[in-house]
């Protein structure tokens, strides 16, 4: 589009009207892209254009490291005490609080979520800003003895310039995962949203400025994998890359890291998690959390507990009741404080689900319910559960990222572990039992980078979190994620 | 004596506000049980401030049942860690907006520069509450492997109820104490000084205001022997910890081991300050000055012993005499020009002039001052002593004034020595560019804190504490945390773990 301008104003389903920043934020400045090029940002609860942004190509990316490279290397930032660092991300989640409700309704409307799950989101997101500025000042290096005539200390500095890749699922709460410790640790950052979900992370841009951070310190641009996404793995002058996303594109990114300059490289991928109930569990607990752990945010989670496997004895049962559970689930207009399932965020998305769906049906599976396109507008989809899967179907085995679960039963714990451990992928598990022998053995043998018992997708800013096998590389959240945006210098003074 | 439990006072700056009068205990100012009282006095003029309750045996009693009530009470003990550090950051906050008037407060009762305390004294203070606040969910516990049939933890858990006796000198260093103990769930009795309670009381205010559920702070001011005393032998308080003298953090100490509470006690000093002949003789000169000139040497940590290497001794001490004019102006403390204001109370500027007179007969040198400083306030002159014998008693007492003891020495070993030759080990100088014998010197001296090429110059981030009998455990940092925590160890015995036995693919079906 010609012409468009740096910001717009929309009107929210809700009736308020808000000011939309469009261009890309360098240097704490919205500008266009040096192409000119925009893109469509799509209401997926309608499939109307919401508004175009500006769109980053490799072009921008360039200029945006510009900027991130001389906030890294010289100005305000490096000067910055740690504590000073902390203080303004505590001032940047002061102001996020101020401006919830407004950020929890860009985030509806761009994602398609519930307005209700939405809070929950910003609630999250608020926390994890304030917990990272907690850490700002805390990173401690060691002194480490070795001989009377030598003074050896290690200090843990920033990386540098880093390139953070974002998904859509989540839209601002991963933007708070990436940029809460590196931040806190005094790095510089280029970081590029989804192209399915720009909107929100540009609304922060204020606040970032409003909070007080020198210029050039985050760069948020929106953008295509392919082109921005492509260009920021292999720029020679970023020193690290985050991505979080499908494993099919964390392989990309690796690539493109290790052909470049081998800039460091942390990966969130993706799930095929397995959520397992022994007899003894709590039927009705578990089946909430069953509920909770496939279909929250639409099954579009990369920790969704998608394969669900019943001890025989009360299988049946468990079905029976499940089924009843899953026709509770509100689905509708993400704006209706009473709904729990939105749309799927995209026509991509809602095609591959409703593919793997027929896929299901062709293998034989058993559709207990739903199994079809929900009302006739917007990428809405019916929650979904096929039973009589086979462990080698398509829909047991590769991430379907939508609201359809699977559901199989095992005998004993033996092969319970077996079947959970039955996957490429190792991000999360949990475990319904009330025998802590059980609870104990079972956490102990699944290859699972979280594994919850007795709940489910129950994340928290101070747990590391992160995958096993082909799930991802290193862990966010916690004090963990530290270690991502530092290197340690090893420093010895010859005092002989 | 009855006095109402508050009143509005107008400060020397005509800052107006209501100052609290009574002991603050459960979130409530209340009236001393034994009607005893205490006098406030503004050492500027020696004009009475205010008159307070002050807090006695069975004032404690009800401030520790309180205490443990608190503790036990699921509002405080069930609430997250970052539900803990919210409040704290809240009550910085508070601070923050509540800043000029606690700085008034401060200036008024102690005597210190009103721009040094708002700037200094407060700014930290602000600091070291949203440190803490950053701290009270990352207070970890360990998994330890020790093989597969145990599941073995630690859980870092809050000790209980804290008696937490603070000085006159900074009596918003409340802070430090408050930071870390709050951080970690515990609960609270601060008693301030006798002399300067003030400020606390007003602080109490804040702590209701930021949310802190009732018990969880109790703030009572009464003298050493009544209070003090109280607190450190109640059997109902877990754990005591002490900012003041050596002599009096020995006598807690005592009445402590009888129900060995945990102690942590930071004392007194008589810390040197080096300055090696290739020192940056402007930077030795102004750090030394601020180390012991600074807050009219009323500092645990102040350099008050310095010694100067032979070669530029004479240098050295004309330019200390010289910066001693230029910066070290007396004065009113609410005056923006002054750097110096007067001591504390009466009693401890007779002790200074005591020694200041000590030192002459004990034949140093006086360089410099030595006199009272006008006639009314308790100021006293900048004072230098040169030629100092270590074995006088103005080299190895502390004085707590704006009383400085210059010597020679020949090398870096002697330096080392002499610098030693104390029982306290508190904080500590080295003035060299010589990279290697700053690192080396600093190994070699016996102190909690060692500054190169600088003095006093603490932050809240960095462990603060002394050694010898200057104190036990550490405040700030990180390490103030394991003051407040006891590690409990969990042995959480593992079923056998049995083999997994490989099923056939079709059992799956």
């Amino acid at each position: 589009m010609a012409n468009l301008p740096l910001s717009t104003t929309i009107k929210l389903p809700n009736g308020k009207a808000y000011e939309q920043p469009l261009g890309l934020f360098i240097n704490n400045e919205f500008v266009p892209g040096v192409e000119g090029k925009t893109f469509e940002v799509i209401n997926p609860a309608n499939e109307e254009v919401i508004t175009s942004v500006h769109e980053a190509t490799a072009k921008d990316v360039d200029v945006a490291v510009a900027a991130a490279r001389k906030a890294f290397e010289g100005g305000a930032w490096p000067k910055t005490t740690p504590a000073e660092r902390g203080k303004l991300l505590a001032k940047l989640g002061d102001l996020l609080e101020r401006d919830a409700e407004l950020l929890a309704s860009v985030e509806a409307l761009d994602n398609g979520k519930s307005i209700s799950m939405a809070r929950g989101d910003i609630g999250a997101v608020i926390n994890n800003v304030r917990y990272y500025a907690g850490w700002a000042d805390k990173v401690h290096g060691k002194v480490v003895e070795t001989a009377a005539d030598k003074f050896n200390y290690i200090r843990y500095e920033p990386i540098g310039v880093c390139g953070q890749i974002i998904p859509w699922n989540f839209p601002l709460l991963m933007w708070a995962w990436k940029i809460g410790p590196a931040l806190a640790t005094g790095n510089t950052i280029v970081l590029k949203t989804a192209e399915q979900t720009p909107l929100s992370a540009l609304v922060t841009c204020k606040l970032v400025v409003e909070a007080g951070f020198p210029p050039g310190v985050l760069n948020v641009l929106s953008g295509f994998g392919k082109t921005a996404g492509a260009a920021i793995s292999r720029h020679m002058d970023v020193d690290k890359v985050a991505f979080t996303g499908s494993t099919a594109v964390g392989r990309e990114i690796m690539k493109a890291a290790a052909d470049s300059n081998l800039k460091k490289v942390t990966l969130e991928l993706g799930g095929k998690s397995p959520n397992i109930v022994f007899n003894d569990a709590d039927i009705d607990e578990a089946i909430n959390w069953a509920n909770f752990g496939i279909f929250y945010n639409h099954g579009q989670c990369c920790c969704a507990g998608s394969r669900i496997y019943v001890q025989e004895d009360i299988y049946d049962k468990f079905v029976e009741k499940f089924k009843a559970r899953i026709k509770k689930n509100v689905v509708g207009d993400p704006f209706d404080e009473e709904t729990f399932q939105g749309p799927q965020v995209s026509q991509l998305q809602f095609d591959r689900i409703m593919g793997y769906i027929n896929h299901g049906k062709e293998a034989g599976a058993k559709v207990e319910v739903g199994g079809e396109r929900h009302g006739n507008k917007g990428y809405f989809i019916q929650p979904t559960l096929f039973s009589n899967v086979r462990p080698d179907m398509k829909i047991m085995q590769e991430e379907i990222f939508g609201p359809v679960a699977a559901i199989a039963k095992f005998k004993n714990i033996d092969e319970a572990i077996k079947l959970g451990n039955d996957s490429n992928y190792g991000l999360a598990a949990a475990i319904h039992t009330k025998d802590l022998k059980t609870a104990l053995e079972v956490s102990s043998k699944l290859k699972s980078g979280t594994v919850w018992v007795n709940t489910y997708n129950s994340l928290h800013s101070a747990l590391p979190f992160g995958g096993y096998k082909e799930s991802g590389i290193g862990r966010e959240l916690g004090k963990a994620a530290l270690a991502n945006y530092t290197q340690a210098k090893t420093v010895q003074i010859n005092l002989a | 004596m009855t006095l109402p439990l508050s009143k509005e006072l107008t400060a020397p700056n005509g800052v107006k506000y209501t100052q609290p009068l009574g002991l603050f205990i459960n979130n409530e100012f209340v009236k001393s049980r034994a009607g005893g009282t205490l006098t406030t006095v503004n050492p500027t003029n020696e004009e009475e401030i205010a008159t307070i309750y002050a807090a006695e045996a069975e004032d404690v009693d009800l401030a520790v049942k309180a205490a443990r009530a608190a503790f036990e009470n699921p509002e405080w003990s069930d609430i997250t860690p970052e539900a803990r550090g919210a409040l704290l950051n809240k009550l910085a906050g508070l601070v923050e907006e509540n800043a000029k008037v606690l700085a008034t407060i401060d200036t008024w009762n102690n005597g210190k520069p009103y721009s040094v305390c708002l700037a200094e004294d407060l700014g930290e203070s602000i600091s070291v509450l949203r440190y803490y606040g950053g701290w009270a969910d990352k207070v970890y516990g360990k998994t330890i492997d020790v093989g597969p049939q145990k599941l073995a933890y630690t859980l870092h858990q809050s000790i209980g109820v804290c008696g937490q006796i603070i000085p006159w000198n900074y009596p918003l260093m409340a802070s430090w104490k408050l930071g870390p103990a709050l951080a970690t769930g515990n609960t609270v009795i601060l008693k301030p000084s006798e002399q300067c309670p003030l400020s606390a009381l007003y602080l109490a205010q804040l702590i209701k205001e930021a949310g802190f559920p009732a018990g969880v702070v109790n703030v009572l001011p009464g003298y050493g022997p009544k209070a003090g005393a109280a607190i450190a032998s109640h059997p109902g308080i877990d754990k005591i910890a002490f900012t003041g003298s050596t002599f009096t953090g020995s006598m807690i100490m005592k009445a402590a081991s009888q129900t060995l509470k945990n102690i942590t006690l930071e004392t007194g000093g008589k810390s040197p300050l080096l300055v090696f002949d290739d020192a940056d003789l402007d930077q030795a000169v102004k750090w030394s000055h601020i180390g012991i000139m600074s807050n009219m040497g009323q500092v645990c940590t102040a350099t008050s012993r310095i010694f100067v290497q032979e070669g530029i001794y004479d240098k050295f001490i004309e330019a200390f005499k010289t910066q001693v004019k230029e910066v070290s102006k007396i004065g009113d403390p609410f005056n923006e020009d002054t750097f110096q204001g007067p001591q504390v109370t009466k009693q401890q500027f007779d002790r200074i002039m005591k020694y200041i007179s000590d030192g002459q007969s004990e034949g140093a040198k006086l360089v410099t001052g030595g006199t009272k400083h006008g006639d009314k306030g308790y100021f006293i002159a900048p004072t230098v002593f040169t030629d100092v014998k270590d074995d006088m008693r103005i080299s190895r007492e502390e004085i707590f004034g704006p009383v400085v003891t210059i010597a020679s020495f020949k090398t870096e070993e002697e330096a080392i020595r002499r610098a030693n030759d104390t029982v306290y080990g508190l904080g500590a100088a080295i003035f060299t560019e010589n990279i290697t014998r700053a690192h080396k010197v600093a190994a070699k001296i016996q102190a909690g804190m060692v500054w190169i090429n600088s003095s006093n110059d603490s932050h809240f981030g960095v462990p603060f504490g002394g050694v010898k009998q200057s104190g036990i455990g550490r405040e700030l940092g990180e390490y103030a945390l394991s003051a407040y925590t006891n590690a409990k160890a969990v042995h959480g015995k593992l079923p056998l773990l049995r083999p997994l036995q490989y099923l056939k693919a079709n059992s799956l079906k």
